[in-house]
């Protein structure tokens, strides 16, 4: 039983791993104002570019920068296209996320089956690794959980604590009044839609060489869209994301553990998204400007217009 | 330690599409003093200050400080020189507290801790212009008065020397005004200069020092307040050949076509938006309700065309009672309605020319059978209206939003006034159209006058008024100030009844009417 509970952990964490990642990577780019749907897409490309590049060079700490490269790279089209040409955001992130999928089979093709030589091993924490119980759980686990948690905590306090932060979230709750005092608004949208998109790709490159250390087609599995569930669920808020991101992977790994028991992983796999949709319900019935929800979420800003 | 001693703004001129918005202006403004820019909406007050903040860019002039030209570019440089505007929409981030919108504003925001360290001297300066607001609340939480505040003090905070206020109590309560000026005395004695832009001539006399009266662009008159009071102002303003009328033929009285008695209508925040107006309206003759945006204008005209009910009172058209009847009835009546906001109001934007031009005459025998529209004859019908009306388009079958203002608003009035209305009711129709649009417009106003139907017109404009009108009733606060002929004397103090200083006894026939 012991046993049992350490791994049911220990999995949990590494589930929600690529789901904190995703997740504090569409909150900063929603607090700016930008709605992405491409989060699903930018994960595969990710996954895709970390694994064929850690293939082809027999290191994995370099798969993690390309994994990065290739995030801001796709993610530069949404970015474009949402806040120079200003358009639909929600087409433009779906777009963003078929185009992503597409390109990330073409690419991992001839990768399909050939596991990874060396992929990113877990690190143990010394002394806090030794602790009973959760030392094995929380201490001893891939570098991707310890970088999630950190980044997620860092754009909390920049999100809340800076000025940068200030002008961030300004931007996303009233681009107009946000310019008017000498902020570049379109600067900052655009920065957080790249950073977003980077934190994505981390997310991907988590699943392919360290989780699993294989390339399949659609490895993503709807993680993507989890994490924007999650973005709700979160309140718009990375410190809460840490803990939420953890209930989601918590549940993933439930959809194994519970199956022998008769109860159905389907019926499990839903949960994470009829939480957010109760979520979303409470927020229809409480007054939205009490939660966090960026006032101008996916809205199309021109400049001087009135 | 203030930067601007004196402020100077020379010949400024600046034009919008060939039309004036500023021609040869010079003010001056020195430090503590006070300036009021008076004048009525559209005479170019907002835009001479949007030069001074950097928003827009002079055609031709200069602007100087303490004797030495500067230019500004944005309002980041002008933030720089030690000017402050404070814009009659604020520019606040309602979901955020009052602590965070200041931080984004003020210029020397540190990187951390933005809210922990200017808490500090939020504190110290607001004390010294007694200022009480919980820096924690939401923006939202706040009353108008108190975000007016936040502006100022993100103003202040910046150095500014020199306030620009536009508008500034036309979202106050009076106490809130009261305090407003207790601010602004107090700044004045600090060195500190204002200007204030407001249409209201008591807040003018009480507040400012000096006064500049602009007109269609012009200034048309200066005057230290004390050497002058609110009629010579209110003269300048709207200016002093207003009897004059145009070359209008004078129309016999026809027979009666509208009455309104005693009708109450609420608004849009639940208050009471018009309150106990009666008049009447006969044929051949257009009436003109004159006003500063806002007082009841729009209830009053959604209210007899039948988009708002109206909550006692009664309006008949020859004889018959229409009082909250529906839109299309009362249209079938023979109301039409040319709406204020042509885009939002008066047009399905992203619709076809030929649908725009059957909006609510989708259901005349001659366009539609059963629930079939007949598009050959819309699309003549369009095709004639367009021939009329001189609407400047390539195609009808063009999505209307791409036409400019005045060929929109050009559709609109041919559209409605294809059935021969009995009455029209025209909102602001010659709103931001240029000269040869509204002249235009004007004109058929004038010939469907002439042709039988009655018109009432609400406009802002009160060249306008005085142009087409023969009566004109002024609304101030929701009720009729008066109804006068525009070739009555007494029409020269149309300014103090638009500030609602003054009441006049309208004429026996009205006067007799509620009788």
């Amino acid at each position: 039983m012991e046993e049992i509970i350490i791994s049911t952990i220990q999995r949990t964490m590494v589930a929600g791993t690529p789901l904190l990642l995703a997740t504090t990577g569409e909150i900063i780019c929603e607090r700016a104002g930008i709605l992405n749907l491409g989060v699903e897409g930018v994960m595969a490309i990710g996954a895709v570019t970390a694994f064929i590049v850690t293939m082809t060079t027999g290191q994995p700490w370099l798969g993690v920068p390309a994994a990065m490269a290739a995030g801001f790279a796709v993610s530069l089209i949404h970015a474009v296209a949402s806040v120079t040409l200003q358009a639909n955001q929600v087409v433009s992130g779906l777009a963003l996320t078929m185009l992503g999928l597409g390109l990330s089979g073409m690419m991992g093709k001839p990768y399909v089956g050939r596991p990874l030589a060396v992929k990113m091993d877990d690190v143990a924490i010394p002394f806090l690794s030794d602790l009973p119980w959760i030392g094995k759980a929380l201490f001893h686990q891939s570098p991707f959980l310890y970088l999630a948690i950190v980044l997620a905590l860092t754009a909390w306090f920049f999100l809340e604590r800076t000025r940068m932060g200030i002008q961030i979230r300004s931007t996303g709750e009233n681009p107009k009044a946000t310019e008017n005092q000498g902020v570049n608004v379109a600067l900052i949208r655009y920065a957080c839609v790249l950073v977003g998109g980077i934190f994505s790709a981390l997310a991907g490159a988590h699943l392919s060489i360290s989780y699993s250390s294989s390339w399949v087609e659609g490895m993503t599995a709807g993680r993507g869209w989890i994490a924007i569930a999650l973005t709700i669920f979160a309140l718009w808020n990375p410190a809460r994301a840490i803990f939420a991101s953890f209930i989601f992977g918590g549940i993933f790994v439930l959809q194994y553990l519970l199956q022998p028991l008769g109860i159905s992983p389907n019926f499990l796999a839903m949960l994470p998204y009829l939480s957010t949709l109760i979520i979303l319900l409470a927020i229809s019935f409480k007054d939205p400007r009490r939660l966090n929800a960026p006032a101008r979420l996916g809205a199309v800003y021109k400049r001087g217009e009135r | 330690m203030i930067k601007i001693q004196r402020l100077e703004m020379k010949d400024i001129c600046k034009s919008f599409q060939g039309i004036h918005a500023n021609k040869d202006i010079n003010v001056e403004v020195n430090s503590g003093e006070i300036l009021g820019l008076l004048g009525e909406n559209g005479a170019g007050k907002t835009t001479l200050m949007n030069i001074l903040y950097g928003i827009y860019q002079p055609d031709s002039g200069s602007i100087l400080i303490n004797g030495k030209p500067v230019r500004i570019a944005n309002p980041l440089e002008s933030i720089n020189l030690g000017i402050g505007m404070v814009h009659q929409h604020f520019m606040l981030i309602q979901n955020h507290s009052v602590i965070e919108n200041i931080a984004l504003g003020y210029k020397d925001t540190p990187f951390l801790f933005p809210r922990k360290i200017l808490r500090q001297k939020i504190k110290s300066f607001s004390s010294q212009f007694d200022f009480q607001i919980d820096l924690d609340q939401k923006v939202w939480q706040l009353s108008a008065g108190e975000q007016q505040r936040v502006e100022i003090i993100k103003t202040l905070l910046n150095g500014a020397d020199l306030l620009i206020l536009d508008e500034p109590t036309s979202v106050l309560t009076a106490r809130e005004i009261k305090e407003l000026i207790d601010i602004l005395r107090r700044m004045k004695a600090d060195g500190h200069s204002v200007i204030f832009i407001s249409h209201k001539l008591n807040e003018i006399m009480e507040i400012c020092d000096h006064v500049t009266v602009l007109r269609k662009g012009r200034i048309v008159g200066g005057a230290q307040t004390k050497d002058t009071d609110k009629l010579g102002l209110a003269r300048m303003m709207v200016g002093k050949d207003v009897a004059l009328t145009m070359d209008r033929e004078k129309l016999p009285k026809g027979d009666r076509v509208l009455s309104v008695r005693n009708i109450h209508v609420t608004g849009d925040k639940g208050v009471a938006a018009v309150k106990n107006v009666s008049f009447e309206l006969y044929k051949n003759e257009i009436f003109g309700v004159a006003g500063v945006a806002g007082n009841g204008q729009r209830e009053l005209a959604e209210a007899i065309t039948g988009i708002r009910p109206i909550d006692s009172g009664k309006v008949r058209i020859n004889g018959r009672d229409i009082t909250n009847l529906s839109p299309r009835q009362i249209y079938d009546y023979g109301i039409s309605h040319v709406p204020e906001e042509r885009i939002r109001f008066g047009i399905a934007p992203g619709l076809f020319l030929y649908d725009n031009a059957i909006l609510k005459q989708h259901h005349l025998k001659k366009f539609s059978k059963w629930y079939f529209l007949n598009y050959e004859r819309i699309k003549l019908h369009t095709k004639s209206i367009i021939t009329e009306f001189r609407v400047a388009t390539h195609a009808i079958n063009n999505q209307i939003r791409n036409l400019s203002g005045g060929n929109i608003q050009k559709l609109i009035l041919g559209r409605e006034i294809s059935e021969q209305p009995q009455l029209l009711v025209a909102s602001h129709p010659t709103y931001g159209l240029d000269v040869g649009a509204t002249r235009f417009l004007r004109r058929h106003l004038l010939e469907l006058c002439r042709q039988g139907s009655a018109v009432l017109l609400f406009s802002e404009d009160l060249d306008e008024i005085f142009e087409l009108c023969d009566r004109v009733a002024v609304i101030f606060a929701g009720e009729f100030m008066g109804i006068l002929d525009t070739d009555d004397e007494r029409i020269n103090d149309i300014g103090m009844m638009m500030a609602g200083s003054k009441r006049m006894n309208s004429d026996p026939v009205e006067a007799g009417l509620t009788t």
